[in-house]
């Protein structure tokens, strides 16, 4: 679920890409103190931000293949926007990357490499039962130590 | 020769981007999951943490070094040329160095999805 809405927070963040390096370009010919370069960069930080944040939770090979939906917006919002033409192998295109996508998608988005550390954990979920798995772990010993102590008195009574 | 020039270029691009893109993943790796440490920090925290990493500083410069390349392709080669060249090839190359130098699991799932959307981005950018 997380990984869900990290994906649409990329897309979204893909989008606003999409729209400054159109933007971007118009600025660069037309004008440099253009507004739209200010709204470009604002837009390129927002990417990325959340680019930086997916990775942190996300590996690098799945990361990577999702934020190239950012293609794909980029040529509907081109198609249906902008009334360019689409042809058809760009269409193909559009599949292909669509295609991949849902392929990684499907998949786990981190390698784990040391599962029980938080830091390192995919998702908030994750990291929530790391940090409990800890918390239960780190109480574990005094429960222990309580039963052990607990349990000659019991025996003694 | 000047297809030599471009195509060095291009590859120059493609090796800058996936040196900065391989930092990068290990720089947010160090710093660890953005939301969990936000909340528990602050933002401050996160941007502290993060600008403070230097496989960030140098992840960063390599997307400098990557962009500069990409003006120097454009200058030798056509748009249509560099742009899908130096984008497909740099999801292949990012789903190798990502296997050997952060140690991500890249099964058959990844390869195919990475090859897949390698052609699908040349399809596209062309």
């Amino acid at each position: 679920m997380f990984a869900a809405t990290g994906d649409s927070m990329l897309s979204h963040g893909m989008k606003q890409t999409g729209s400054i390096s159109l933007n971007h370009l118009q600025g660069i010919i037309l004008a440099v103190l253009n507004p739209w370069v200010a709204v470009g960069i604002l837009f390129l930080l927002a990417f990325f931000g959340t680019y930086m944040t997916a990775l942190s939770w996300a590996d690098l090979t799945y990361v990577l293949p999702a934020t190239s939906l950012g293609y794909v917006l980029l040529a509907l919002v081109a198609r249906f926007v902008l009334h360019e033409h689409v042809s058809p192998l760009r269409w193909l295109g559009i599949a292909l990357i669509t295609g991949g996508v849902g392929f990684i998608a499907g998949g786990p988005e981190i390698t784990e490499h040391h599962p029980a550390h938080p830091t390192t954990a995919p998702n908030a979920e994750a990291a929530a039962a790391a940090v409990e798995a800890c918390a239960v772990a780190a109480q574990a010993p005094l429960l222990t130590k309580d039963a052990r102590n607990g349990a000659p008195s019991e025996v003694e009574l | 020769m000047r297809a030599v020039y471009t195509w060095s270029a291009i590859l120059a691009i493609v090796f800058a981007s996936v040196v900065g893109d391989v930092l990068l993943a290990r720089a947010m790796k160090q710093v660890g999951d953005v939301g969990a440490l936000w909340r528990r920090a602050g933002l401050g925290m996160v941007i502290g943490r993060t600008l403070g990493n230097p496989n960030f500083l140098f992840g960063v410069t390599a997307m400098a070094v990557a962009f500069f390349s990409l003006l120097f392709a454009l200058s030798w080669g056509d748009v249509s040329l560099v742009a899908p060249a130096a984008a497909s090839l740099t999801f292949i190359g990012n789903a190798v160095a990502a296997k050997i130098f952060l140690h991500e699991r890249v099964d058959r799932r990844r390869w195919i999805a990475a090859s897949l959307v390698a052609a699908g981005v040349a399809l596209l950018a062309g």
